[in-house]
């Protein structure tokens, strides 16, 4: 009771990375999108890459990436985030570069690019959040929407007959010999979140080889977007959603 | 091509000279995907990547291509893309968003005729689109016109000069014949371009400076009004840059304006009208936009009427309008779906207009 708390005697053991700017992150409580660009944030300090690093940002609910992270960025158009990627890693052979994008970004507008990008394979890590919905633009399908799930222009629930089945793209991926190494992962328990960090750091090795491209998937949630409370989101994506994405290495290196 | 270091005269196709004029200006990067009558510049380009150290990449699409520029140019590289109407078309998203975030870089509309897939025969009906903004919103690209095999390759020059000078991206608006004709042309030398700094080009941020963003989201709208200001402000600058050709307009009783393909025929009428005794001169805009308004109006005074040629419906005939400003009668002939005027229509529409305004014939 009335006891004051200070730091002395005390360690050190998890704070801010330096890589993130001071800007409070806007996404909506629960949102998977904050812990990832954390994660990314995190491996980019920690391997001391902050001025051979280059990220792209989408647009959908992360299009502001670079607001929160403090390394040079550009913003692509919907969709073509990896092709911007593409252009920068071409003329930056030896320069770290990711992009960042959510399923309508990258499963739907932008299906084209992110299967010729990792077909070519080019050497960047691509991050795809799966939240099975727009997120940005108020709660739409997107092409990872799961049969039967309410969106807003599935306000009876997607139908397979009529809008098609929920899309695996990451599944697609991993079949291209251009893909060097894919993962699907979560970010919805602090486990959850070691593990994706260990693909991103891993990924980001790799990305010095030049063997092909790095893909990762988080499935993550939407709770604005579903409509849920952050706790039930994550209950409901961990029963509805990990069936169909189930969490797992799709393609890992040779030995 | 083998480095010609007398620059001795070449004969060259107009699309592997503005190709060769690339690596000369010292490309870096071109990304793009084959569309006719254009495809010769990527497949020659193809060809000499590797000795010039350059990347050249075929996309999947003019979509792909195009957000590839924006990728690469924004990591400081000189980058070119080309295509013909259809795919520049395709690419308007990427040339807005790239004119918004203030990205240099060229691109080559080598045009057919349209509209939709059109036909692949000459064509400069994507005037409107290449001019006044193409995409969406309030932007203006620098905008060239060759109209000779020498200056498909001289204008690679001066467009990555400008890209990099206002850090906007460039469009070389040619045409089909251009693009296939072959003509004798002087290469400017290689490496007579010099590389300029970009300070804000995403490389890696190092501990002395600030990240560079590049971005065209502005979501408060006073912050992208005032963007916008300041882009409106730099189209204004680009005035200075204004090139136009003029031949025999001294004594020209009725001017001719034409750009590219349709100049080269009017040179031609403009001979067989004065073996009828008509005297009639050209202006030819070398730079589309910013358009040469003052130098047509200059010369408006001195003429009795004005004829636009144009390889379409009529389009840069509504600058040329503004330019004389109703003093004197503007008339138009064009072909259009890749059809080419030839020298005695004009000849003929020349004869037309004489007879319309009582000029006499000597
Ligand atoms: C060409 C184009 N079409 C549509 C849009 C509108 N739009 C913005 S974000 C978005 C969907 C984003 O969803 P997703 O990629 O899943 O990301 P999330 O917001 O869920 O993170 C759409 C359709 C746009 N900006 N540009």
């Amino acid at each position: 009771m009335g006891q004051v708390l200070t730091m002395e005697g005390m360690e050190i053991v998890y704070e801010k990375p330096g890589t993130l700017t001071q800007t409070p992150f806007h996404f909506c409580p629960g949102c998977g999108h904050g812990v990832v660009h954390r994660l990314l944030m995190e491996v980019v300090e920690e391997m001391g890459i902050i001025d051979q690093t280059v990220g792209v940002a989408p647009v959908g609910c992360s299009v502001f990436a670079y607001n929160y992270m403090d390394i040079d960025m550009q913003e692509a158009a919907h969709g073509r985030a990896s092709a911007v990627a593409t252009g920068i890693k071409r003329v930056l052979p030896d320069k770290y570069v990711f992009s960042y994008q959510g399923d309508g970004d990258l499963a739907a507008i932008g299906t084209g690019e992110t299967i010729h990008t990792v077909n070519r394979g080019e050497n960047i890590l691509m991050v795809f959040i799966n939240n099975a919905i727009y997120g940005m633009t108020g709660g739409q399908m997107a092409p990872t929407t799961l049969l039967g799930q309410v969106t807003s222009t599935t306000p009876f629930g997607r139908e397979s007959s009529h809008v098609g089945f929920p899309l695996k793209i990451t599944d697609l991926v991993a079949q291209l010999p251009g893909a060097y190494y894919v993962t699907r992962q979560t970010v919805h328990t602090a486990a959850a979140v070691r593990r994706t960090k260990k693909a991103i750091e891993a990924s980001f090795k790799y990305q010095m080889l030049k063997k092909g491209t790095c893909f990762i998937e988080v499935v993550s949630n939407c709770p604005s977007g579903w409509k849920m409370t952050p706790v039930e989101a994550n209950v409901w994506m961990e029963k509805n959603m990990l069936p169909i994405y189930p969490v797992g290495d799709l393609k890992v290196p040779k030995q | 091509m083998e480095e010609n270091s007398k620059n001795a005269p070449m004969f060259m196709q107009g699309n592997e000279a503005l190709a060769e004029a690339a690596l000369r200006a010292g490309m870096q990067a071109y990304f793009g995907y084959p569309i006719t009558p254009q495809s010769e510049v990527m497949e020659y380009l193809s060809a000499q990547a590797k000795k010039h150290n350059a990347v050249v990449l075929q996309a999947e699409s003019e979509l792909a291509a195009i957000n590839m520029v924006y990728g690469a140019a924004g990591a400081g590289a000189r980058v070119m893309t080309s295509s013909s109407s259809p795919g520049i078309s395709l690419m308007q998203e990427g040339i807005s968003y790239m004119a918004s975030a203030e990205i240099p870089c060229l691109i080559v509309n080598v045009q057919r005729g349209g509209p939709g897939l059109g036909t692949i025969q000459p064509s400069q009906a994507d005037y409107f689109q290449a001019t006044k903004g193409g995409g969406h919103g309030d932007y203006r690209l620098l905008v060239l016109a060759p109209s000779s095999v020498q200056e498909m390759a001289d204008l690679v020059f001066d467009g990555f000069k400008l890209a990099d000078k206002y850090r906007n991206p460039v469009m070389i608006l040619a045409d089909g014949a251009l693009g296939q004709m072959m003509e004798k042309v002087t290469m400017p030398p290689a490496g007579s371009l010099p590389y300029t700094e970009k300070p804000w080009a995403t490389v890696g941020k190092p501990t002395t400076r600030e990240r560079n963003i590049l971005t065209s989201l502005h979501i408060v709208p006073e912050k992208m009004e005032e963007i916008n200001l300041r882009l409106q402000d730099k189209y204004r600058r680009m005035r200075q840059e204004v090139r136009s050709e003029q031949i025999g307009v001294d004594e020209a009783e009725i001017l001719l304006v034409a750009f590219g393909l349709s100049a080269r025929i009017c040179q031609k009428a403009i001979e067989l009208a004065k073996e009828k005794g008509i005297n009639v001169g050209l202006l030819r805009p070398i730079t589309l936009f910013p358009f040469p308004t003052e130098a047509i109006a200059k010369i408006v005074p001195n003429v009795e009427a004005v004829l636009t040629v144009e390889m379409n419906a009529g389009q840069m005939v509504e600058d040329v309008r503004l330019a004389v400003n109703g003093k004197k009668p503007v008339y138009f002939k064009g072909r259009m779906g890749g059809m080419i005027p030839t020298p005695d229509d004009i000849v003929l529409e020349i004869e037309t207009i004489a007879e319309k305004n009582r000029i006499t014939q000597v």
